[in-house]
C-alpha cells in the first residue's frame, strides 16, 4: 500500500509553528485535542497534557499554562470532580433502608449513609427525612480511586434546603465569582440582600426575596455570558 | 449498486454534476455551543447536511448494569429527522441508526480517555436535520467537535469523510446523486495528528489502485477538515 499519513506529529509542529510550549507568546494560546505541544523532554505534564511518543499532546480544549517546567491545560469547560472536604449542593436521586443516593452535579454519585444524615432516623425511614428530588447542603467525606464517594451531613450548616433557589454555574467560574478574599461574592450579597451559599460544586443557593433572587440570576447570567472565548452564533 | 451504471456523473475533464473537480470537498460549516443545555455541542453544515450533536456527561450511568468499574461508557444514539429526508424517515430506531451509533462508538472508544471516568456515562446525541449523503461521517466529525467542546479529555479528534468511485472514476466525498447511483463508497474515520484510522468502511468494489486514490483523498481532505474543527473551537483566536 503505497498511502501514508499526510500529517505526523513532526510534520505538525513545523507546519503550524508551534515549537512547544516554551515559545514565547504563545503561553496564554487556546488549543484543542490532539494537538501537539512540542518536546516532553524536560517538562513535567500537568492538568489535560499527555505524553504520546516523547511529546506532548493536550487532550482537552482550553488554555496552556506553564508553571515552572509544567505544562497544564486551563479547560474552557469543565465538570466537578468531587474532592473530600468539598461543600456541596447535591439532590436525592434514590434511596434504600439505611442510604440515601445523592447527585451531586458530577460523573459518579455519592452515598450518604443514615449514621452521616440529619439527627436520628429509623432503619427504613430514610425516605420520609429526605425524599427523592429533594436538596440537601452537604460535605463530601471521601472519595475514593473507583469513584465510590461518601457525603455527610454532620457538621455545621449542613441540612436539607427547604426555601430558597438553587442556581448552577460552571465550576471553572466560581474563582471569578468569588472573586479575591470572598470580595466579588460579598458585594454580591450586598447588592442583592440575599443569603448566597456557594458550593465547591458550581451550585448555589440563594435565598431572600424575590427581587433579590432575580439581581443575583441576572449577575450570574452576565457572568457565563462574559466567560464565553467563543460567540454563539460564530462559524464559517 | 444502484443499477444506473450508465448515468453521466462526471465529464471527460473530471467536473462533477454539482461542478466540483475529483478531489473537492463540498461546504463544510462547524458551530459550536448551539445547545445551551448540554455540556458540549456542535452543529456542523456539510453540503446539504446539517447535523446537531449533543454531549452530556461525564455522568452516573444507568442503568447501573452497563457501568464498567473500570471505565466510562459511551452512549451515542445517531438519529434522522422524520423531515431529513425526501421520503418521510419514520421516526425512531432502524437497523440503519443502530449501525451507525456503533460503528460511532466504537470510533470515538479509541480516542477518548475513558478510564479516567470508571462508573461514569458520556451521553451523545447525533441528530440529523438534513440528510444528502455522507451523514455517518457528518455525525462522527460533529460529534468529536461536541466532545471537545464538553472539556472530554482525548487523544485525538477523529475526522471522518469518504470517497468512492463514480463511472469508473476514484472522487472525493460523495453527493446524493453519486452516493446512489455510483458504484463504491469508502467512508474513513481519521486520526489527523497521527494519520492513523479509527472507522473503515466499504460499500461496492475498488481495485486496488482504486483503493489507494480513495485512501489519499480521504487522508488529504481529512487535513482540510481538521483545520476547520480547530477553527471553530478556537473561535478565530489563533
Amino acid at each position: 500500500m503505497n498511502s501514508r499519513p499526510v500529517a505526523r506529529l513532526d510534520s505538525m509542529s513545523k507546519k503550524n509553528g508551534a515549537g512547544g510550549p516554551r515559545d514565547r507568546g504563545r503561553a496564554q494560546s487556546l488549543v484543542v485535542p490532539g494537538q501537539d505541544l512540542g518536546e516532553s523532554e524536560g517538562q513535567e505534564v500537568g492538568h489535560g497534557v499527555i505524553v504520546m511518543e516523547g511529546r506532548l499532546r493536550a487532550t482537552k480544549n482550553g488554555r496552556i499554562r506553564n508553571q515552572g517546567s509544567t505544562v497544564s491545560i486551563e479547560p474552557l469547560h469543565t465538570r466537578y470532580i468531587p474532592r473530600p472536604g468539598d461543600l456541596a449542593i447535591g439532590y436525592i436521586e434514590g434511596c434504600t433502608n439505611n442510604i440515601w443516593f445523592v447527585e451531586l452535579g458530577a460523573p459518579f454519585n455519592a452515598i450518604l449513609p443514615m449514621s452521616l444524615g440529619p439527627g436520628k432516623v429509623e432503619f427504613g425511614g430514610t425516605r420520609s427525612v429526605m425524599d427523592v428530588g429533594e436538596a440537601i447542603l452537604c460535605r463530601v467525606q471521601e472519595v475514593e480511586e473507583t469513584h465510590s464517594s461518601v457525603v455527610t451531613m454532620k457538621g455545621m450548616g449542613l441540612r436539607k434546603i427547604r426555601s430558597g433557589v438553587i442556581e448552577e454555574i460552571d465550576p471553572h467560574l466560581l474563582g471569578r465569582l468569588i472573586g479575591k478574599g470572598g470580595e466579588s461574592l460579598k458585594r454580591l450579597k450586598e447588592d442583592a440582600e440575599c443569603r448566597v451559599i456557594v458550593a465547591d460544586n458550581g451550585r448555589m443557593w440563594i435565598d431572600g426575596d424575590l427581587d433579590g433572587i432575580l439581581e443575583v440570576r441576572r449577575q450570574l447570567d452576565l457572568m457565563t455570558v462574559e466567560s464565553r472565548p467563543i460567540p454563539v452564533g460564530g462559524g464559517h | 449498486m444502484g443499477g444506473y451504471g450508465d448515468v453521466q456523473m462526471i465529464d471527460e475533464n473530471g467536473k462533477r454534476v454539482d461542478g466540483r473537480g475529483p478531489g473537492d470537498l463540498r461546504d463544510i460549516t462547524i458551530e459550536t455551543d448551539v445547545v445551551p443545555v448540554a455540556d458540549g455541542s456542535c452543529r456542523m453544515t456539510w453540503g446539504t447536511n446539517e447535523v446537531i450533536v449533543a454531549v452530556y456527561g461525564p455522568m452516573e450511568c444507568h442503568p447501573r448494569k452497563l457501568q464498567r468499574q473500570d471505565r466510562a461508557v459511551l452512549d451515542v444514539a445517531y438519529n434522522m429527522a422524520p423531515f431529513s429526508t425526501t421520503d418521510r424517515m419514520r421516526p425512531g430506531f432502524n437497523r440503519r441508526s443502530r449501525e451507525i451509533s456503533k460503528v460511532t462508538k466504537d470510533a470515538l472508544e479509541s480516542v477518548v480517555l475513558l478510564e479516567l471516568y470508571p462508573r461514569s456515562k458520556i451521553r451523545i446525541s447525533i441528530e440529523v436535520l438534513s440528510a444528502e449523503a455522507g451523514t455517518r461521517c457528518v455525525g462522527l466529525t460533529a460529534a468529536s467537535v461536541a466532545l471537545a467542546d464538553a472539556g472530554v479529555p482525548m487523544t485525538d479528534m477523529v475526522v471522518s469523510v469518504a470517497s468512492g468511485k463514480i463511472n469508473d472514476v476514484v472522487v472525493c466525498d460523495l453527493n446524493k446523486e453519486e452516493d446512489n447511483y455510483g458504484e463504491a463508497d469508502l467512508p474513513m474515520g481519521i486520526l489527523p495528528n497521527s494519520g492513523q484510522l479509527v472507522f473503515l468502511q466499504m460499500d461496492g468494489d475498488l481495485s486496488q489502485e482504486e483503493f489507494n486514490q480513495a485512501w489519499q483523498y480521504n487522508m488529504d481532505a481529512a487535513q482540510t477538515i481538521h483545520n476547520f474543527m480547530v477553527d471553530s473551537l478556537k473561535g478565530g483566536e489563533a
